[in-house]
């Protein structure tokens, strides 16, 4: 048996995002896998010193292509904290309005390149049509695609009015029809199965002891969700997390999928029980002293450290993306895996690089 | 700041970091902020049940921490990132790639640090 | 084991699922963003744009009475149209199509007479 060191590179058709893996491979199977990033590091967390606190929330908001706006919600939290004002509760409906919808893009984003990882691509064609609908409504309604920028510290910029409320609802409609009628085939179908039933377990008790966060965790058994915590609108609408027990890729497939109808209804949750009112405060003075902020991105808990000095520049800004959090798991999820196993099982952590370097 | 902050230094972090593993909670993450030109301020962050407690630890910048990845797997990568960005060295890392996460092997300075003493002795 | 088939069926006879850019071009939503638009008769050349914007992408100089804005560095944010003090800042529909050469904007205003000060009226 002799051990040959394979570069899972950088350049692989299967990543969204360049990471490297070092696979220790003793005929086929691997033994060891040894992660390393920073092929895309930019060092935003340095932009405190140049840009002021109302600036950086555009630039926090381009550390991730996907979840963009939930990056910008936890800083603004986070912010707000530090500032001592509390966003209004207009502002916070509309927040789980649009975080909600990033969740639902993203889950297909990933839907359809984890169909892409097992060669099914008309799948991946088909999902990611529908995910078009889900961008038509965000720029119809906040402006760009994904960026939508509608966070500030102290609420939001944009509205929603009850013509665009209605029309966002009848398009939601058209996404969950075409989801379910998609979702047969990621959930039963003989060749998926075989992919993605019992390759990259995970049990429960591994998975609290490595810290991994979000889908990940959940489709291990363990119902943590970090929109529990209640923050933005969320203490006051009705969430139940999405729990499976098997701990495998397939299974975490099952838990993004069933999150995509969750979060169809949320919105309409929200917008049902909407509040009059105005849509931000006035936010003045300089912040001063230390707050954390934790959020639920669709990847996992993203945790935010701000500490500001008094000045308009804050101190340090520290990110730490939900990816960051799974990528020690596939050190354990990857030996006793076939080669051929290695993109599905990678891509089941759901990882986005840029966030993780930022 | 929402939770506990208990100050440690470099003899009792290893204690603390046992403990909290034994009580049941998970290593959120680890956060470097500098303070001044020789020190910095190495904060780890964990949680149970949604509550959050945190551990301070102040150090100098040429001092070896102990790592706490043989406790929590998943620090093995924040230290390393924490290695590379400030500067700041941990002995017993699980996997250690030696300051070559992110910057290349002939890179020598810290590029998270804003202090640099240079030899007339000002402080920029 | 066949599930696909019937959406394959549908997509070989059904219509097509993209649009066939550049001949049919859609027109841009209401709200989608652009670049800001400055009409120079109402600008006062305070400079809050600049200070304001988040990729420093306008510079106003008031002794000159200019106002540069870098079209290929701005993120459209409309930060700038919000702060605007005077209303003259407006952010197009839409974003640009593709050029072949990078020219920034540049645009002459009117130094405006100012209210005369407490110190000079008082002297």
């Amino acid at each position: 048996m002799r051990q040959a060191i394979i570069p899972f590179g950088p350049q692989h058709p299967v990543f969204p995002e360049p990471v490297h893996l070092q696979l220790k491979v003793e005929d086929e199977v691997i033994r060891e896998a040894i992660p390393a990033f920073g092929y895309v590091h930019r060092g935003l967390e340095s932009l405190v010193s140049i840009r002021d606190l109302h600036q950086m929330v555009h630039v926090v908001e381009r550390i991730c292509g996907i979840c963009s706006m939930i990056h910008a919600l936890c800083y603004c939290q986070g912010m707000e904290e530090l500032m001592g004002v509390e966003a209004p509760p207009r502002a916070r409906f509309l927040r789980v309005i649009w975080s909600e919808l990033h969740r639902i893009h993203s889950h297909l984003l990933w839907l359809g390149l984890f169909a892409d990882s097992f060669g099914f691509e008309s799948l991946f064609m088909e999902l990611w049509k529908i995910r078009e609908k889900v961008l038509d409504i965000q720029e119809a309604t906040a402006g760009n695609r994904i960026i939508v920028s509608v966070n500030v510290i102290g609420g939001v910029r944009r509205d929603l009015d009850l013509s665009q409320r209605k029309a966002m609802l009848d398009d939601l409609q058209e996404v969950e029809q075409a989801v379910r009628s998609v979702s047969g085939v990621l959930l039963t179908d003989y060749t998926v199965s075989r992919r993605t039933v019992g390759k990259g377990v995970v049990t429960g008790e591994q998975a609290r002891e490595l810290g991994v966060v979000g889908p990940v965790l959940r489709a291990s058994g363990i119902r943590q969700d970090s929109r529990m915590l209640g923050y933005a609108a969320f203490n006051e609408l009705e969430l139940e997390p999405v729990v499976e027990t098997d701990g495998d890729c397939h299974a975490r497939c099952r838990v993004r999928l069933r999150e995509v109808f969750q979060s169809i209804d949320l919105i309409r949750q929200a917008v049902s029980r909407i509040p009059e009112g105005e849509l931000s405060v006035k936010v003045r003075g300089k912040p001063e002293g230390e707050a954390v902020a934790r959020v639920e991105q669709p990847r996992g808990e993203v945790f935010y450290y701000l500490k500001a000095n008094g000045t308009k520049n804050l101190d340090r800004l520290r990110v730490r993306t939900p990816t960051f959090a799974n990528i020690p798991a596939l050190v354990v999820m990857l030996p006793g895996m076939w080669l051929s196993d290695v993109p599905v099982v990678v891509l089941s952590i759901d990882p986005c690089i840029s966030c993780t370097e930022r | 700041m929402q939770g506990e902050v208990i100050p440690v230094n470099v003899e009792t972090v290893l204690g603390e970091a046992a403990r909290a593993k034994a009580e049941g909670w998970r290593l959120v993450t680890m956060t470097c902020v500098e303070l001044d030109a020789a020190s910095v301020d190495l904060l780890y962050h964990f949680d149970r049940d949604f509550e959050l407690k945190h551990l301070r630890l102040t150090a100098s910048k040429d001092a070896l921490v102990p790592s706490i990845s043989p406790l929590f797997f998943a620090a093995f990568l924040v230290e390393n990132e924490i290695q590379d960005l400030f500067g700041v060295r941990f002995h017993g890392l699980v996997i250690d790639y030696g300051r070559t996460l992110y910057l290349g092997e002939d890179v020598k300075e810290a590029p998270f640090c804003r202090y640099v003493v240079n030899d007339s002795g000002d402080q920029g | 084991m066949f599930k696909m088939t019937r959406n394959i069926l549908l997509n070989l006879v059904g219509p097509r699922a993209t649009r066939r850019h550049p001949y049919v071009v859609r027109p841009p939503f209401e709200n989608s963003r652009g670049e800001p638009v400055n009409d120079m008769e109402k600008c006062t050349l305070c400079g809050t744009c600049a200070v304001k914007c988040p990729s420093q992408c306008i510079l106003v100089d008031k002794p000159n009475a200019t106002w540069r804005f870098d079209p290929y560095a701005c993120i459209t944010c409309g930060v700038c149209t919000e702060s605007c003090p005077s209303g003259s800042l407006r952010q197009r529909n839409g974003y640009r199509s593709p050029v072949c050469e990078m020219v920034p904007v540049l645009l002459r205003g009117r130094i405006k007479e100012g209210k005369p000060k407490a110190a000079d009226q008082v002297s």
